[in-house]
């Protein structure tokens, strides 16, 4: 009987499927599931079939439209520019203030190896203030480890989207990508003429220094 | 009895500018004779190897944490009496409840001042 044939292949089918996704299953997977049952239906419908049929032909198109509205906001963008980014971008900000702070310190060290050539009310009076600058420095430590927070949580987000590109299947992937391949202009100030210029501070591997800045001045002589 | 500022002080803490800040500020204290480990398991090495009169740890670090190293302190016959002082941003009521479970001698919240970390050796050590 042609109705128990699909019934055996929809069996089949859902088996594999559970078999090689251990657990999750893709979106599309989901569709070409629902479409088998779909066909399985055709033929002589009772009106109870009908009203089956036309809840899984809504489900059916429920799933195409989120899919092609999830492609749309291109998730492989957000992982790929936006979150991987911004990780690099807080990473910049740990490794400046540190690099700031052991400035300071550097500067403090060396006010108090003069205060001990000083005066004793002078001495005291300096090493007051170096105290509070010590005290100060402690925002290091503490940014430091709000950032790490965030970047953990920009690293947990960024697990769920690369799951999410999974479950959507190669098509949202395509979608997904950005079609010229550059950045979206989030990290620019977007717009046009001069502002399309304005990206802000560079993260320091990848910025110019100025000794390239200056073979670059000098290339135009 | 007053205090022997020439004792040892282990200081442990991951940022290094940070092992710089308590280093001076005990330097101001008078404690000249500090060494530094940047976790909980090259500190545990450092304690069994010389013998130091003041922990000051932080908490959050890799791989052994503060918490452990206090564990570890506590659990071994030669070094349960040194005195331990947690200085950590970890502030919840349960950390506190933690670390004193496991024998912390006090307990310093970051970010924290120079009287601060004054008052709480004085509570461990004796006044100075």
């Amino acid at each position: 009987m042609p109705g128990k044939a699909v019934d055996r292949d929809l069996e089949q089918r859902l088996s594999e499927i559970r078999e090689s996704s251990g657990g999750s299953v893709r979106v599309d997977q989901i569709g070409e599931v629902v479409q088998s049952l779909l066909d399985s239906l055709k033929g002589d419908l009772t009106s109870a079939d009908l009203r089956i049929y036309q809840e899984l032909e809504g489900l059916a198109a429920y799933i195409r439209a989120a899919k092609a509205e999830i492609a749309q906001l291109r998730p492989q963008d957000i992982k790929e520019h936006f979150i991987s980014s911004a990780s690099d971008e807080l990473d910049a900000i740990v490794e400046a203030t540190e690099s700031a702070t052991n400035d300071i310190l550097d500067a403090v060290e060396a006010i108090e190896a003069v205060a001990a050539e000083a005066p004793e009310e002078i001495n005291q009076k300096l090493s007051d203030l170096t105290t509070r600058i010590y005290e100060a420095c402690n925002f290091q430590d503490i940014t430091g480890q709000r950032i790490t927070k965030v970047v953990r949580a920009l690293k947990h987000i960024e697990d769920k989207i690369e799951s999410l590109v999974k479950a959507l299947g190669g098509e949202a992937a395509e979608a997904a990508a950005s079609p010229d391949g550059q950045p979206p202009a989030f990290f620019t100030h977007g717009g046009e003429g001069e502002q399309e210029l304005l990206n802000g501070p560079q993260v320091s591997a990848k910025a110019n220094k100025q000794d390239d800045i200056d073979a670059l001045f000098s290339s135009f002589d | 009895m007053a205090v022997d500022k020439n004792m040892k002080v282990l200081i442990v803490d991951d940022y290094k500018t940070m092992l710089r800040i308590v280093r001076n500020l005990l330097k101001q204290l008078g404690f000249m004779n500090v060494d530094e480990a940047t976790d909980g398991s090259m500190a545990l090495q450092l304690l069994r190897n010389a013998q130091y009169g003041l922990v000051i740890s932080d908490w959050n670090m890799e791989p052994m944490t503060g918490l452990q190293l206090l564990k570890e302190v506590r659990a071994d016959a030669k070094l349960k009496g040194v005195p331990f002082i947690m200085v950590t941003a970890e502030s919840k009521s349960e950390n506190v409840i933690a670390a004193k479970e496991a024998g912390v001698s006090n307990y310093i919240v970051k970010p924290f001042n120079a009287e601060t970390l004054k008052t709480k050796m004085s509570s461990v050590l004796g006044d100075f």
